[in-house]
């Protein structure tokens, strides 16, 4: 990853901790990739931050004796502002997930700690701060609206999973193509209990610095919500009345959330104002999800999510998508649409997630042609196990 | 326009990120204090982005505060779609021409 290996300070109280984080991640720090060191408590952990100024990002428990997870949290942006946290949670526990945002947590993780998510959280977070301070050393060689801008896709790129499962029973493939100027999609892929996979696609209606940051919030408030119970309904509640607490500045973003058990084929979903995504059928015909009645998230508060399910025959993959790609336009202002989408399926049915995406992707730019794109193109797609990617 | 006590604007052609502050702006400039009602008559409308719904958004909450009416009339079927798919037709209240648009806010 580095020529360095990336400092990082793990704050618990529990004494395993320790040996627990350099046995299961002896591969990364083998490898160089990463440096663990350790504090028991947040009044060490600052202290230690105070004296060691190469560390690269903290991951701390909630929970401690002297100085708490939450309360350090507050803490470290008066020794570093650079530096992110992430923090470990009791599983669903959105309360505490909720403070930690506010005090700017970059993420979170539960416990039982699993280290492969911790993993990937671990190289999203050093990922995020590399384009983070990138970003603010390019910041004197912009126009101050550019510069915001490129921040705000910074974070944007950030925050999206560039490692896609392929679990038991399903694979999943996503990938963003960002406008020039405006956009703001983001898409993300939760593991659930029970083997089940959460997928959610959205897309937030501004651009610039605080749509970027409301779009971190949204993120993390799904992640919380949909780790913390498994009705999608219940889910898109509870981050819309979330994102509408601190929102004066009228953000929405239109969330669709859909939960895949593999073992019935089962796909339970909630649709908060995004446009319904494309079941595709092995023979190339396809059918739109029905639509919930959902509003956009972050617009009101008391607002109730119907949910709905379809069962998938083998074979099937959903097509997740957002308006960047119905709307393209080309040379003739026409847009691409939803039809044109069906029949680029129609015309060769997908044999695989990585494959329809691409698909998409390439529909998409024949039609556009030298027509500019105004919007982020998003794509995300879940197939059954049938299919090798 | 006013008709009665009712402001009619209009928005036409594209809304998208590119002009969103721009359509604010101008909203903004026409809308005056004591407008009891205000109708934004989206007829020749050709499409709007999440940046143009969020303009009208903040017009609808800025006019709720100041106890005043609001309502969008004569959308084409693509930007009936828009309103429909995001949830917009929940919050905003949308009326077939700027005729049914006038009584209703003046009920």
């Amino acid at each position: 990853m580095a020529d360095n290996p990336h400092k990082i300070l793990v704050v618990d109280d529990e004494p395993d901790v320790e040996m627990l984080v350099l046995q299961r991640m002896r591969r990364n720090i083998r490898a160089g990739d990463y440096e663990f060191v350790f504090a028991p408590n947040g009044v060490e952990a600052l202290e230690r931050l105070q004296r060691e100024d190469d560390i690269d990002m903290v991951v701390s428990d909630i929970n401690m004796p002297r100085m708490d997870g939450l309360t350090l949290l507050e803490q470290i942006p008066k020794v570093d502002p650079n530096i992110r946290a992430v923090i470990v949670s009791a599983y669903g526990d959105m309360q505490n997930i909720r403070t930690a945002m506010n005090r700017g947590a970059f993420d979170f993780v539960t416990k039982p700690l699993d280290f492969e998510d911790l993993r990937v959280t671990i190289d999203r977070t050093l990922r995020h701060m590399a384009e983070w301070r990138e970003a603010l050393s390019s910041r004197d060689k912009l126009v101050a609206l550019e510069n915001e801008l490129d921040v705000a896709r910074k974070i944007q790129q950030s925050i999206l999973p560039t490692e896609f499962p392929q679990g038991a029973g399903y694979r999943v493939f996503g990938n963003m193509e960002p406008a020039r100027s405006v956009g703001g999609d983001f898409f993300d892929i939760l593991h659930l209990e029970n083997g089940r996979i959460g997928l959610a696609i959205a897309d937030v209606s501004d651009k610039g610095v605080p749509a970027a940051l409301f779009m971190m919030s949204s993120r993390t408030l799904l992640k919380g919500a949909g780790i913390g119970q498994s009705d999608s309904g219940e889910v898109l509640r509870e981050v819309n009345d979330l994102l509408y607490e601190n929102n004066e500045s009228a953000m929405f973003v239109t969330t669709f959330y859909g939960v895949y058990d593999p073992a019935s084929r089962e796909f339970e979903y909630a649709n908060g104002g995004h446009n319904p995504p494309l079941v595709v059928h092995p023979d190339g015909t396809s059918d739109l999800l029905p639509l919930t009645d959902g509003v956009a998230l972050g617009l009101m508060p008391d607002l109730s999510y119907e949910r709905n399910s379809v069962t998938l025959s083998p074979g099937d993959v959903v097509v997740l998508y957002t308006d960047g790609v119905t709307e393209a336009l080309n040379a003739a202002d026409e847009e691409f649409g939803v039809e044109r989408l069906q029949a680029t399926f129609a015309d060769s049915p997908p044999r695989g997630c990585r494959e329809a995406t691409q698909a998409v992707f390439e529909a998409v730019e024949a039609f556009a042609g030298d027509t500019p794109q105004s919007d982020d193109i998003t794509c995300l797609t879940l197939c059954t196990g049938e299919f090798e990617t | 326009m006013r008709e009665g006590g009712t402001l009619v604007a209009r928005a036409d052609g594209r809304v998208d990120g590119a002009n969103a502050r721009e359509f604010q702006d101008d909203l903004t400039k026409a809308i005056e204090a004591d407008d009891q009602a205000v109708v934004l008559d989206l007829e020749n409308l050709s499409y709007i982005s999440s940046a143009g719904l969020r303009v009208i958004l903040m017009t609808a909450r800025k006019l709720r505060e100041q106890g005043s009416k609001f309502a969008v009339c004569s959308l084409s079927a693509s930007i009936k779609e828009v309103f429909e798919i995001s949830g917009f037709d929940k919050i905003i209240s949308i009326q077939d021409s700027q005729a049914e648009a006038i009584a209703a806010l003046n009920d």
